[in-house]
C-alpha cells in the first residue's frame, strides 16, 4: 500500500488535469504527524537486493515511465520510423544512452564489432580497410555534443500539434561521445588535393549515405565508438558512427562502414528527396546543414504539470549549431517582457545547456517561453517570425519559439499565440 | 626521436610508398618508443579492387559510378509490379502511408505540396543510388544494374518524363535525362536571407500586445495515448 502510493507520486501524476497539491504548512506551523515517518517502513526493517541483482543496472521500478515513445501515425513503419528522448522527465545536459531518440531508415544493424569494417576510397592515395581494433589504436578525443533531428518540431508549422515536449521537442540528445578526430584516418589514406566533399555510407540496409563538405570534415568531425563512457548502443550506431558537431543529426550516419572522398556533392535521396527545405515560392534550400539556436522549456510543459502553488523551478534546454549558448531568456507572459534565465552546469561548445528560473506560482495563467542568444547573437525566432521567412512547407530546421499555456489549475498544453 | 624510433619511421615509409604485399608489416609497431607518434600510424590495410566495387556502389548526378546495364520501361513495370507495388502502389501512388513516388508536378507552392521522385528531385542518380543501395525495403542490395535501369526508367515514365513505353535507359543516355524540378534547389543562405535573427539587444520589456490563444494540441488530439491520427509526410 505505502509503495503504491510512492509509485503514484513519483510517475503516476502525468498527463493533465492533476489535482494542485494543497499548501503545506509552512516550517515552524503545527504540521500533523506522517506515517511515513513515524511508522518504520519495510526498506528500512527488511534486507534489500545484493549486489548482481542487476548485473546491468536499470532504473528504479518508481521511474518505469520514463521512456522513448513514439507517434505511431508518423510514419508506416517502426524500421523507418522515430521515437522521442522524454525530455521533461531529464535534468542537467547529459542525456542518459538508453534515453536517446532513434531514427533509423530500415532498422537498427545488428553487427558484432569483429565484423565491422571502415573503408576509405575515393579521392585518396591509397584506399584502406580499417578494422575496428585498428580505430581503436588511434589518438582519442572525449566531445559534449547535442544531436539534434532536422525535421525536430517539424510537426508544428502549421501550429500546435503535438501535446508535450518530449514529442515537440524529443528529437534531439546530448553525450559525451569518445573517438578519433576524422582528420586521423583521412591522413591515413592521404587526401588528394581536388578532394572537395565526402560521402559517409552506413552499413545497415538503408545503406544511409550523405555528402559532407571537406572543410567541416577536417575541422571537428570525429568518429566514435563510445558515448557517456561505454560502448555505442546499437540504435546509436554501435560499433561505429560519424559525431558531426552542431548539424543535422541526419548527417551523423550510423554503423559508418565506409568514407569516400570526391570532388563535388553526391546529392543522395537524404540530402535532396529528404533535409531540403522547400520555402513558400517553390524553391528549396539545400546543405542547410547548421542547427539554429533552440531552446524549451522542458517543466513545466503538458506531461510534466505545475502541482503546486508557491515555490516552483522552471527548467529547459537551449543549444546552438554555431557555438555555445550564451544567453537564455523566458517569458511568462506570451514573449511581452523577457527576463534571463539560470544557466547551470558545464557550457560546452556545441551542447545542450541547462537552465533555470526559480519563480512562485499564485495559479495565475502563464504563457511560458524561452529564446536561446548563442555565441554569434544569433536570436531565436518566434514562430510566427520564422514562418514569414520559410513559409510552413519546409519541414525541417524549426526552431521557433514554444509557448506552453498553464492554467490556473496547473494544467499545461501546447499553444499557438497570435 | 630516438635513433630506433627514426629506423623505424624509415621502415614504415618504405611500407606505405612502395607497396610493399605485406601491409601488416606496418603495423608492427612494438620496438619503437611507445610514447612517441609517428606522422602517419601505419594503421589499416590496403582495400582491394573488389571489396572497393562491392561496396562503392554510389552514383552522382554527373555519372560518375554508373554501371554498365541497360532496361526498358516496359520491364521496370513488371519488376514494379512484383516488387515494389505492394508499397508503393501499381502506379507509384504509395499505399497507405508508404511513399509516394509519382505524380505531384506543379504542386510545390500549393498549400500541401506533393513531393515525389517527378515533382521535387533533382537529379535522376538520386533515383538509381537510392534503389540500389536501399530497395526493396526489407531486401536491399538484391537487384542487378539492368533491374535498377529499368525501374529507374519506370519510375522516369510513371512521372511522364518520359513518355515512350520502349524507352531503354542505360549507362550512355541517363545523363541527357533532366529532372523537372532541378532548378529549383539554392544553397544555404540563412546568414544572409535571414540575418535579422541576428540581433545584438531583444526586447526585454513591453515587446508586444497581449497575446491570445489561436491554436491549441489538446483540440487537435493526435498525441500519442490519444486516439489515432492524421497521415502526415
Ligand atoms: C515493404 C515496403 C516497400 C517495398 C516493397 C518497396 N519500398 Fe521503396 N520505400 C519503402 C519505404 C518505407 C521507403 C522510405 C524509407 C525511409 O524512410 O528511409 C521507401 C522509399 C523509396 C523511394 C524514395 C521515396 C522518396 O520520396 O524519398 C524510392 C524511389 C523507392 N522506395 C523505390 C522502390 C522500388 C523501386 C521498389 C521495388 C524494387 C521499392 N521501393 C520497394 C517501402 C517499400
Amino acid at each position: 500500500m505505502l509503495n503504491r502510493r510512492r509509485f503514484l507520486g513519483a510517475a503516476g501524476l502525468t498527463g493533465a488535469g492533476a489535482a494542485l497539491s494543497a499548501i503545506p504548512a509552512l516550517a515552524g506551523e503545527t504540521a500533523k504527524s506522517e506515517a511515513l515517518i513515524t511508522d518504520v517502513q519495510d526498506w528500512q526493517r527488511y534486507l534489500g537486493d545484493g549486489v548482481d541483482k542487476h548485473p546491468y543496472g536499470v532504473p528504479s521500478k518508481f521511474e518505469k515511465n520514463v521512456i522513448r515513445r513514439d507517434v505511431p501515425w508518423l510514419t508506416a513503419s517502426a524500421e523507418s520510423s522515430v521515437n522521442f528522448t522524454p525530455l521533461h522527465e531529464l535534468d542537467g545536459i547529459i542525456t542518459p544512452s538508453g534515453l536517446c531518440f532513434e531514427r533509423h531508415h530500415g532498422g537498427v544493424a545488428e553487427i558484432n564489432p569483429a565484423d565491422h569494417r571502415l573503408m576509405i576510397n575515393g579521392l585518396v592515395d591509397k584506399p584502406l580497410v580499417f578494422t575496428m581494433d585498428d580505430i581503436k589504436r588511434m589518438p582519442r578525443v572525449n566531445k559534449v555534443y547535442f544531436l539534434e533531428c532536422a525535421a525536430n518540431s517539424g510537426m508544428e508549422w502549421r501550429g500546435s500539434q503535438l501535446n508535450g515536449c518530449q514529442f515537440t521537442h524529443g528529437m534531439i540528445h546530448n553525450v559525451m561521445y569518445t573517438g578519433v578526430p576524422l582528420k586521423v584516418l583521412l591522413d591515413e589514406a592521404g587526401l588528394k588535393p581536388n578532394a572537395k566533399w565526402l560521402m559517409l555510407e552506413g552499413a545497415d540496409s538503408a545503406g544511409m549515405n550523405r555528402s559532407l563538405p571537406i572543410e567541416k570534415a577536417l575541422n571537428d568531425v570525429m568518429i566514435a565508438f563510445a558515448m557517456n563512457g561505454e560502448a555505442l548502443r546499437p540504435e546509436q550506431g554501435y560499433p561505429l558512427r560519424v559525431v558531426i558537431p552542431g548539424w543535422e543529426g541526419n548527417l551523423w550516419v550510423k554503423w559508418l562502414r565506409r568514407i569516400e572522398a570526391g570532388d563535388q556533392p553526391w546529392q543522395t535521396r537524404e540530402e535532396t528527396s529528404k533535409y531540403t527545405d522547400l520555402l513558400a515560392d517553390g524553391n528549396s534550400r539545400k546543405h542547410t546543414f547548421v542547427m539554429d539556436a533552440k531552446s524549451v522549456v522542458t517543466n513545466p510543459s503538458p506531461q510534466a504539470p505545475l502541482k503546486h502553488k508557491g515555490r516552483n523551478v522552471l527548467s529547459g534546454l537551449a543549444w546552438s549549431g554555431r557555438g555555445t549558448v550564451k544567453r537564455v531568456d523566458v517569458s511568462m507572459d506570451g514573449g511581452r517582457n523577457w527576463q534571463t534565465a539560470r544557466i547551470d552546469g558545464p557550457v560546452f561548445d556545441k551542447s545542450v545547456v541547462r537552465f533555470y528560473v526559480d519563480f512562485d506560482w499564485n495559479g495565475q495563467e502563464l504563457m511560458i517561453q524561452s529564446r536561446a542568444i548563442d555565441s554569434t547573437g544569433y536570436v531565436q525566432p518566434s514562430k510566427d517570425d520564422l514562418r514569414k521567412v520559410r513559409g510552413v512547407n519546409s519541414i525541417y530546421h524549426n526552431n521557433g519559439i514554444q509557448t506552453w499555456l498553464v492554467r490556473s489549475g496547473g494544467e499545461t498544453e501546447n499553444v499557438e499565440i497570435g | 626521436m630516438s635513433k630506433s624510433a627514426n629506423a623505424l619511421m624509415l621502415v614504415l615509409t618504405i611500407c606505405l610508398l612502395g607497396g610493399t604485399s605485406a601491409p601488416s608489416a606496418a603495423q608492427q609497431m612494438a620496438g619503437r618508443d611507445a610514447t612517441r607518434p609517428s606522422a602517419k600510424l601505419g594503421l589499416g590495410r590496403a582495400a582491394t579492387p573488389e571489396e572497393i566495387t562491392a561496396w562503392d556502389t554510389d552514383v552522382r548526378p554527373d555519372g560518375r559510378g554508373l554501371p554498365v546495364g541497360k532496361g526498358t520501361v516496359k520491364q521496370g513495370d513488371d519488376l514494379f509490379q512484383e516488387k515494389c507495388a505492394s508499397c508503393h502502389g501499381e502506379f507509384g501512388q504509395g499505399v497507405g502511408r508508404w511513399p509516394v513516388l509519382a505524380g505531384g508536378a506543379g504542386t510545390l507552392k500549393a498549400d500541401r505540396p506533393d513531393k515525389t521522385v517527378g515533382s521535387f528531385w533533382p537529379d535522376l542518380s538520386t533515383v538509381f543510388d537510392y534503389i540500389k543501395r536501399a530497395m526493396p525495403y526489407g531486401n536491399a542490395q538484391s537487384l542487378t544494374n539492368d533491374e535498377v535501369y529499368a525501374l529507374t526508367a519506370y519510375i522516369l515514365s510513371m512521372n511522364d518524363i518520359v513518355k515512350d513505353e520502349t524507352f531503354e535507359l542505360n549507362e550512355k543516355n541517363f545523363t541527357s535525362i533532366k529532372m523537372p524540378n532541378a532548378a529549383a534547389f539554392f544553397e544555404d543562405d540563412r546568414e544572409t536571407s535571414e540575418k535579422h535573427f541576428w540581433n545584438k539587444s531583444p526586447c526585454m520589456k513591453d515587446c508586444r500586445p497581449a497575446p491570445k490563444v489561436t491554436g491549441r494540441a489538446m483540440a487537435i488530439d493526435v498525441t500519442p495515448d490519444g486516439k489515432s491520427g492524421p497521415k502526415v509526410e
